[in-house]
């Protein structure tokens, strides 16, 4: 059996007296585009941040092809990070920054890459994005939301990576927009050969780009199954948020 | 069911229970300023550098700077220069206008202007900036880069600003003894040559030095107010505002009390 590249065991994590993840158990293999459905508060977003190293879950584990990951801050998660993209529901990008500078910030700040090459290289991967070498220079206040997108997705698989996070990639976006973003997700990570997880409860996001889907639900994954076996879960919740209806066993979180 | 901060009569508060997570919030939001402040001196002062940001940070905090600070101790040296002579002459003390306006300029008021005037432009400034960078997951994504923000957002702008500041500082004693000079001359019939003879004869380096070091100080205080009140902001703009005016308050308190403990320390060691 392939060894996943992300592993999550049990993992938990609470603020307070709020339990967000009750012991979420996941993984993915290498070149697999996951996604975790789930709704407003499910814990998806901090599931999310815990595989990133961005919090520290209070119990569980976090592998990183293979390499416990979990308390680890040092090189061990440096070396991970090099080998991830990820964007951000928001798309997270520097303000201060010029497009160009967004997509390559990586090569120039831990790379040290020369500037000159740095900017032929973000504008190659602008170009696989669908964006022109025109918009290289402006700032990101200066581009549409969906050209946002774009430059975030573009700088999440400059540096090829084996693994790359998606959070809520169609957020705010038309659903014209939203569909060439998916197609663009698709694309490049098939083009990369990376393993994809994705967040989201956008279901025609979800079906587009998926090849497997897991359901998180009160801080567990619930369901996990093919994406082709969605409609046909056997799973209340799972159905209930398919079809997204306001009666069943999930609560509407108002 | 009441909870351990309430009494049993009418839910007024336990003092003693109010009183006890007052103070243990207090120290813990000390202890977390003191490792903030730890962690993006140790990054200020260890290589790598980030050379880039830190000269756009010199120049948004000290160059831009330059105009507020000019502006107010100008007003400052004059209206110093005013008071001194309206006091003096009470005991026929006029003379001593010069000799009170540059020290008290360039010990005193030359630095705490320019940190009063930094913690409401720069810190709030800061604060706001980092603010709304974490509340956009700008933060996370620098982290997601392998850039720390220690090394990359907060000790450019520590070091920029006590770089910077003894530099303002300089610049408002001299603009501020101006100030003073101005006012005497031109409405309190001073001679000049008399006025910028006393000044200069008066005026020693050690008045110089204590000012400069104060605003070093000052410099760092301001920095660390804004990269602290910032990183820590709440989502919204309610969190981004409110962390700017707490950067602002925390530096302007900090910055006077810091001028009173060093003002206190040099003064024990007789400089």
């Amino acid at each position: 059996m392939t060894q996943p590249i992300l592993e999550l065991k049990g993992v938990e994590k609470s603020f307070g007296s709020n339990h967000v993840l009750r012991g979420v158990d996941i993984d993915v293999a290498p070149g697999r585009s996951l996604v975790v459905l789930g709704g407003s508060g499910s814990g998806k977003s901090v599931m999310l941040k815990n595989a990133l190293g961005l919090m520290t879950p209070d119990a569980g584990k976090i592998l990183f092809d293979g390499q416990d990951v979990t308390n680890n801050q040092g090189k061990t998660r440096e070396a991970m990070r090099s080998r991830i993209g990820m964007l951000f529901q928001s798309g997270a990008l520097f303000d201060s920054l010029t497009v160009w500078e967004n997509v390559a910030f990586r090569l120039l700040n831990a790379d040290k890459m020369k500037r000159s090459d740095a900017k032929e290289q973000a504008i190659e991967t602008l170009k696989k994005v669908r964006l022109g070498a025109s918009v290289a220079d402006l700032r990101p206040a200066e581009i549409s939301g969906g050209m946002q997108k774009r430059v975030a997705l573009a700088r999440a698989i400059i540096t090829k990576p084996d693994l790359i996070f998606f959070d809520e990639p169609t957020t705010g976006l038309d659903p014209i927009t939203a569909d060439a973003i998916n197609d663009l997700i698709l694309e490049q990570v098939k083009a990369l050969g990376a393993a994809a997880v994705t967040i989201t409860h956008d279901m025609a996001s979800a079906r587009k780009v998926a090849d497997e889907i897991a359901m998180l639900f009160e801080g567990k994954i619930i369901w996990r199954g093919p994406a082709s076996e969605i409609d046909r879960s056997g799973n209340d919740h799972v159905d209930q948020f398919v079809h997204g209806r306001a009666d069943g066993p999930i609560q509407p979180s108002l | 069911m009441s909870d351990a901060s309430t009494t049993k009569s009418g839910g007024f508060p336990n003092p003693l229970a109010w009183t006890g997570r007052g103070t243990l919030a207090l120290f813990g939001e000390i202890g977390r300023l003191s490792i903030f402040s730890g962690r993006t001196a140790l990054s200020a002062l260890t290589p790598p550098w980030n050379l880039a940001q830190l000269w756009k940070q010199i120049i948004a905090i000290g160059f831009y700077s330059l105009p507020v600070v000019g502006l107010s101790a100008v007003f400052i040296g004059a209206a110093l220069a005013l008071n001194i002579y309206t006091g003096g002459n009470r005991f026929g003390a006029e003379q001593f206008v010069p000799n009170i306006v540059v020290l008290g300029i360039t010990r005193e008021l030359g630095a705490t202007i320019t940190g009063l005037m930094l913690a409401g432009r720069v810190t709030a400034g800061i604060a706001a900036e980092i603010g709304a960078m974490k509340v956009t997951e700008q933060i996370d994504a620098l982290k997601t880069l392998s850039a720390n923000p220690f090394r990359y957002l907060y000790a450019p702008r520590f070091l920029a600003a006590a770089l910077t500041l003894p530099l303002l500082v300089l610049i408002a004693d001299i603009i501020g003894v101006m100030g003073g000079w101005l006012v005497s001359v031109y409405a309190l019939d001073f001679d000049s040559t008399t006025y910028i003879r006393n000044t200069v004869d008066f005026l020693t380096l050690d008045d110089v030095v204590v000012g400069l070091i104060k605003a070093v100080i000052f410099g760092m205080v301001i920095a660390l107010m804004g990269c602290y009140q910032g990183s820590k902001s709440s989502a919204g703009a309610t969190g981004v505002g409110r962390a700017a005016t707490l950067s602002m308050v925390g530096a302007a308190v900090l910055v006077l009390a810091a001028n009173y403990i060093l003002s206190t320390f040099f003064v024990q060691i007789g400089i």
